[in-house]
């Protein structure tokens, strides 16, 4: 038995999050191989070798790799999965778009974002937005699986796996990369920061982000966001943090204006300690909060900027 | 130019839902159904498109129980032009699904299959993508703007890192995010014109699909609980308590 996770990098660095699914494909049993495709990628095929446990790296280059759709990237890893009984991927937008089409083309039901591995062919997945937990067994020949990537270690450094440069799918394909806006940001990310300060609509404008900017440089942390917050436009769409944005769990989540619908809790409730500043009282996000303050942001942001 | 639209119906998205306590599920008696918010994203889409000239026809799909009717009459009462249902009170997981409707479009042949990117209940994101491939059609995930032009749909979609346009050659499938648009409310004359307009009904036998789940639910808890901490009274005594209790800053 052998297991293939599908590395998330930027060609440049390998994502942290691989390292999680790297965990997750641990406990399946059996030589974890990973899979980088890639243009110009070697400094992230070199790091995914390093990858404790990891006992070889298949590296696929291509043009076409450089922002690989959905259709290229079913095309590469279809075929390899004549070798592997499981594949495993983070469930970020780049998994969560092609792994399905690998799934249908192996005649797999994938496994979605799953958040512990009971046994080889047994998974724990959330949903209803997190308010239950789901215990699947798989009759599937070969698990095609998204790992949800905060509930699991990263594996360290320590490995040197064998390193196999394979050929790459070619086209043609029916859909092509045209461009990007990728938000810029010298904090750290969203989903691997310790700490994250959100603010929801109660921040106002976007300008008044900027409080927690101040916070956040002092802190190290991540800004995120509400989907009230970027539905009126305050911060872009890769800042929310929910069912159905990014889902986070720092030692420190700080909600700001936040009032605590559910789908907001399900992106940041397994977070160690929750702090919410609100001004209503019986918001319920105070619910979830191990230390809440009720007060006015545009006062409280200011001193706690100070007091830091 | 078709397009089909398949909506799914699911807990209304204000439910708390609650799991039973012999752990087989979530308590589904007597609570709000609904449609599921991304399935109406879809369906404004295909209507605004509609409007706008580039599609003549929007069919509402829903592989459901006897119910899932309802949903389709939403869809109808938006501006869908007619329903099929496949009526099937079995759980049916997104790959069947899928299969049912590539079945649909080898006899519809739209040119566009719009449809929500994921659902509220089972949180799967799959069946788009599952379509997409069973058919060899490009896709266009997490949509925050859809362009039709010459053949092509051009779609911004919301990835981690911010947005990515990607250009598709039709047919395609499109899945809808939560910022392509906001999906109007029917009004009453056109719920009472949705009345009549025709829904086919079939089932997943029809289209020679075996529904049987691959995955089997061996139960359903609650997720840890969290408990709510205490009140701080300043900003001071916040920041005491992380430095001195929970340690964190
Ligand atoms: C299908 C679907 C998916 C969704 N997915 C997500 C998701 O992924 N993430 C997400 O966040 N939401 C999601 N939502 C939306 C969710 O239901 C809520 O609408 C949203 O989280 C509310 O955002 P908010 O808390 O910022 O705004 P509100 O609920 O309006 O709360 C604002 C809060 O700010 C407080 N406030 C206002 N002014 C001040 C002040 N001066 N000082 C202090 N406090 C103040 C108010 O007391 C209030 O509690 C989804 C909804 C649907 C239907």
């Amino acid at each position: 038995m052998a297991v293939l996770v599908i590395a998330e990098h930027d060609n440049a660095a390998l994502n942290d999050a691989t390292r999680a699914v790297v965990t997750a494909a641990k406990g399946l049993g059996g030589d974890v191989h990973v899979l980088v495709a890639g243009s110009g990628a070697q400094a992230v095929a070199d790091a995914a070798a390093k990858l404790d446990g990891v006992a070889k790296v298949l590296h696929a280059e291509a043009d076409g790799f450089a922002k690989p759709t959905a259709e290229a990237l079913e095309a590469l890893v279809t075929p390899l999965m004549e070798e592997y009984d499981a594949v495993l991927a983070a469930a970020t937008t780049t998994g969560k778009n092609f792994m399905p089409r690998v799934a249908a083309k192996l005649d797999v039901m994938q496994i979605s974002d799953i958040t512990a591995v009971e046994a080889p062919d047994t998974f724990v997945r959330p949903v209803y937005a997190g308010n239950a937990m789901m215990t699947v067994k798989s009759s599937d020949a070969k698990k095609v699986i998204t790992v949800r990537p905060t509930t699991f270690e990263k594996v360290g450094d320590g490995g040197s796996a064998e390193m196999d440069d394979i050929g790459a799918a070619s086209g043609p394909f029916k859909s092509e990369f045209v461009s990007e806006e990728l938000s810029k940001s010298d904090r750290p990310e969203l989903t691997s920061a310790k700490i994250v300060i959100s603010g929801g609509r109660g921040m106002q404008s976007g300008e008044n982000f900027h409080l927690l900017d101040t916070i956040a440089d002092k802190l190290g942390a991540a800004v995120g966001a509400s989907r009230a917050a970027v539905d009126a436009g305050f911060v872009p769409n890769d800042y929310q943090v929910g069912q159905t944005g990014k889902v986070v769990a720092p030692e420190l989540y700080i909600a700001v204006g936040i009032s605590g619908a559910i789908q907001h809790l399900a992106g940041m409730k397994d977070s160690k300690v929750i702090v919410a500043i609100n001004k209503d009282e019986e918001a319920p996000i105070f619910q979830v909060a191990d230390y809440g303050l009720v007060a006015d942001l545009f006062s409280a942001l200011p001193e706690l900027a100070e007091t830091l | 130019m078709k397009i089909l639209v398949p909506v799914k119906r699911v807990v209304d998205y204000n439910v708390k839902v609650r799991v039973k306590p012999d752990q087989t599920g979530v308590d589904l008696a007597n609570v709000k159904m609904s449609m599921n918010p991304f399935c109406e994203i879809a369906v404004e889409e295909a209507i605004r498109l509609k409007e706008k000239g580039v599609a003549t026809e929007i069919i509402a799909v829903s592989v459901g129980p006897a119910q899932a009717q309802e949903t389709i009459r939403t869809a109808l009462a938006m501006g869908a032009d007619r329903g099929i249902l496949v009526q099937t009170d079995d759980t049916v997981e997104p790959l069947a699904v899928a299969k049912v409707l590539k079945a649909i479009v080898g006899e519809e042949n739209p040119d566009i299959v719009l449809l929500g990117k994921q659902a509220i209940d089972d949180d799967s994101n799959q069946t788009g993508q599952m379509l997409a491939a069973l058919l060899d059609w490009p896709q266009g995930t997490f949509a925050s703007e859809v362009a039709i032009a010459d053949g092509k749909a051009n779609v911004t979609r919301e990835v981690d890192g911010g947005l990515q346009t990607v250009a598709l050659q039709l047919p395609a499938v499109i899945t809808t995010d939560l910022r392509l648009n906001e999906p109007r409310y029917a009004s009453l004359p056109n719920i009472m014109k949705a009345k009549r307009k025709p829904i086919d009904t079939k089932a997943p036998a029809d289209y020679g699909v075996d529904t049987a789940p691959r995955l089997e639910v061996l139960k359903v808890t609650e997720p840890p609980k969290r408990e709510a901490g205490i009140k701080v009274e300043s900003v001071a005594e916040l920041v005491a308590k992380l430095k001195d209790e929970a340690g964190v800053i």
